[in-house]
């Protein structure tokens, strides 16, 4: 056995996003630009690529371009054309991909992640658009593959960094940031489950501190940012092992196996990566004017990096919290809109319902923000009602469930539940006098010193009253009768 | 210029090879004059001065041709699935090809 030397590695990892553009036509044709629906419903002689036809190309689709190179920093090429890469596959009905080889739309972009607490800039090394080929399905049991060509022709937005990413975690970092820049952008769905989103990655190794490349390998089949992590973990993993026992790297492509966990070589296309380009020339080229430019610029929305500092600024809310925000726009807009009802409400206590109740029944039905009949008045008027002690922080959680569902006051619909918190002495003292009765062992250790129990009794007291008491009240109560406080 | 050879049969073969054709030895043998005589016709080309030249990727004088974002109906599933030999539940079936 060859002894194993102890070099410590480095990773050097270049992701390549491919993003579909959600316009609602394809990118050279005026089929629909859909997803999920009957195999082959929507295709026409050009995303066909039957001779005689002729693409042209989607404005929105380069305007989309446009945006996303703006937000990514980059510089937009003045001059950009088209190219066929060639190659062989029966998703790709021309037998050639429309794409961009040397003119991309951007390039020298940069996008800053913030991993481990610390800002690092990534740099972008292009982005191009291209057409999305066919879905391909094997049919184990038919013997043959089967195609739909309705993705074909779908706009994608290829973005590829610099080799600048050095873990694991730091790829996770920047996809996430990626794909928050994206949403805001909303040129895209960004949903990798659906495919709208998709993520090769390179990773090779070097000694620590040396500045030569080692070789690399070329990671797909991802279907989650997690998958992207666990898949380059791996990966990593497998190069040190290799690299320790003197052996080499080889150069390939490897698809992630969700299941077994592991990566394995995928041979079928090694054979040369021989694309000959040549520019289209069924396209003319483009000419991106600095009018194109402003027009995209002035679309541009508010982005995550700008938005999060403003927020911690203009309303003095903890960068964690302003964190949370900004994964949601709308969530953010809605929270600017609550805290600017002026209703003296401190902005931490509306994160704090945004963060916790709120966002728990959000997800809970699966609806953002802007799908539910919440409004600010609404939201605000429950949380107020909580704070000035009118409901229990139990009974106004429930409240929410019913002015989410069913758009009602909050007034109304305290009525309607009878959930107005109890706070009168009397009908509190007989529910403690009840409470005491019924728990003889815990009332001793009370009053044997273990002043923690006291917190079963409360809980009991707001059982009976179904979370309508109010806790601080029935607390001072217990320790009234059992500690004479 | 005349007596230099562009191409041979191994760029042939894997031409083919890359475009999915099968060629017999004598076919590559016949391809390999044959391109052999067009790229030299071709070759022409390069005893013109074009110094003075601007390169372009495209013979028209054209720019910025576009298609607004608007939706045209496609072909319905049958007359798509009409130009090829076999299909399965909407699908056009391709010889097997490992994922
Ligand atoms: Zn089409």
């Amino acid at each position: 056995m060859r002894p194993s030397i102890s070099i410590e590695f480095e990773p050097v990892i270049g992701l390549e996003v491919h993003l579909q553009l959600n316009t609602k036509t394809k990118i050279f044709c005026g089929c629909a630009n859909t997803f999920g629906r009957e195999p082959n419903s929507h295709t026409c002689p050009v995303c066909l690529g039957l001779p005689g036809t002729l693409p042209v190309l989607n404005k929105k689709a380069l305007e989309y371009a446009i945006k996303i190179a703006l937000a990514l920093h980059c510089e937009v090429n003045p001059l950009i054309k088209f190219d066929r890469k060639n190659y062989y596959y029966p998703d790709l009905p021309k037998g050639y991909q429309i794409s961009q080889y040397d003119l991309p739309i951007a390039q020298h972009g940069l996008l800053v992640i913030s991993s481990g607490g610390q800002a690092k800039k990534i740099r972008i090394r292009r982005g191009h658009l291209e057409e999305d080929a066919g879905k391909l399905i094997h049919d184990d049991s038919l013997g043959c593959s089967l195609v739909d060509y309705n993705r074909t022709g779908t706009p994608l937005m290829e973005i590829v960094t610099e080799p600048d990413l050095h873990s694991s975690q730091e790829a996770y970092d920047y996809l996430h940031i990626l794909k928050l820049t994206l949403q805001y952008l909303d040129v895209s769905d960004c949903d990798m489950e659906k495919g709208s989103l998709r993520c090769d990655a390179n990773v090779s190794l070097r000694e620590k501190g040396s500045t030569t490349l080692g070789t690399k390998t070329e990671l797909k089949n991802m279907n989650s940012f997690k998958a992207v992590k666990t898949a380059l973990d791996f990966e990593i993993r497998r190069h040190q092992e290799v690299l320790q026992n003197g052996e080499r790297v080889v150069q390939e492509t490897r698809l992630w196996n969700e299941t077994k966990g592991t990566t394995f070589s995928m041979r079928s296309k090694e054979e040369a990566h021989d694309y000959r380009y040549f520019p289209e020339p069924d396209l003319v080229p483009f000419v991106v004017d600095k009018k194109m430019i402003d027009a995209a610029r002035q679309t541009l929305p508010e982005m995550p990096d700008v938005k999060l500092q403003r927020l911690i600024r203009d309303y003095q809310i903890p960068d964690y919290d302003a964190g949370i925000l900004i994964q949601d726009p709308a969530l953010a807009d809605f929270f600017e809109q609550c805290a600017k009802a002026n209703k003296g409400i401190e902005s931490k206590k509306i994160c704090n319902w945004i963060q916790g109740a709120l966002l728990q029944e959000l997800n809970a039905r699966k609806k953002s923000v802007t799908t539910i009949s919440l409004t600010v008045q609404n939201f605000t008027d429950l949380i107020l009602k909580v704070e000035n002690g009118a409901l229990s922080n139990l009974a106004g959680k429930d409240v929410l469930k019913y002015i989410i569902d069913s758009g009602k006051s909050v007034d109304a619909v305290i009525q309607e539940k009878g959930l107005a918190q109890v706070s009168d002495d009397q009908t509190l003292d007989g529910i403690v006098e009840n409470v005491i009765k019924e728990n003889e062992k815990v009332v001793q250790q009370v009053k044997e010193g273990k002043a923690s129990a006291i917190g079963f009794l409360v809980g009991q007291a707001m059982k009976k009253t179904e979370g309508k008491a109010n806790p601080k009240k029935i607390g001072d109560l217990f320790r009234r009768r059992l500690l004479n406080e | 210029m005349k007596n230099k050879k562009i191409i041979n049969e191994e760029v042939v073969r894997s031409v083919a090879s890359l475009a999915r054709i099968n060629l017999q030895a004598a076919e590559v043998k016949q391809l390999t004059k044959n391109l052999e005589d067009i790229l030299h016709y071709v070759a022409k080309l390069e005893q013109l001065d074009v110094s003075r030249i601007q390169p372009t990727s495209h013979v028209l004088p054209l720019e910025n041709v576009y298609r607004e974002d608007i939706v045209k109906p496609s072909l319905s599933q049958q007359e798509a699935l009409s130009i090829g030999p076999y299909h399965t539940k909407g699908h056009f079936n391709v010889p097997k090809v490992i994922a």
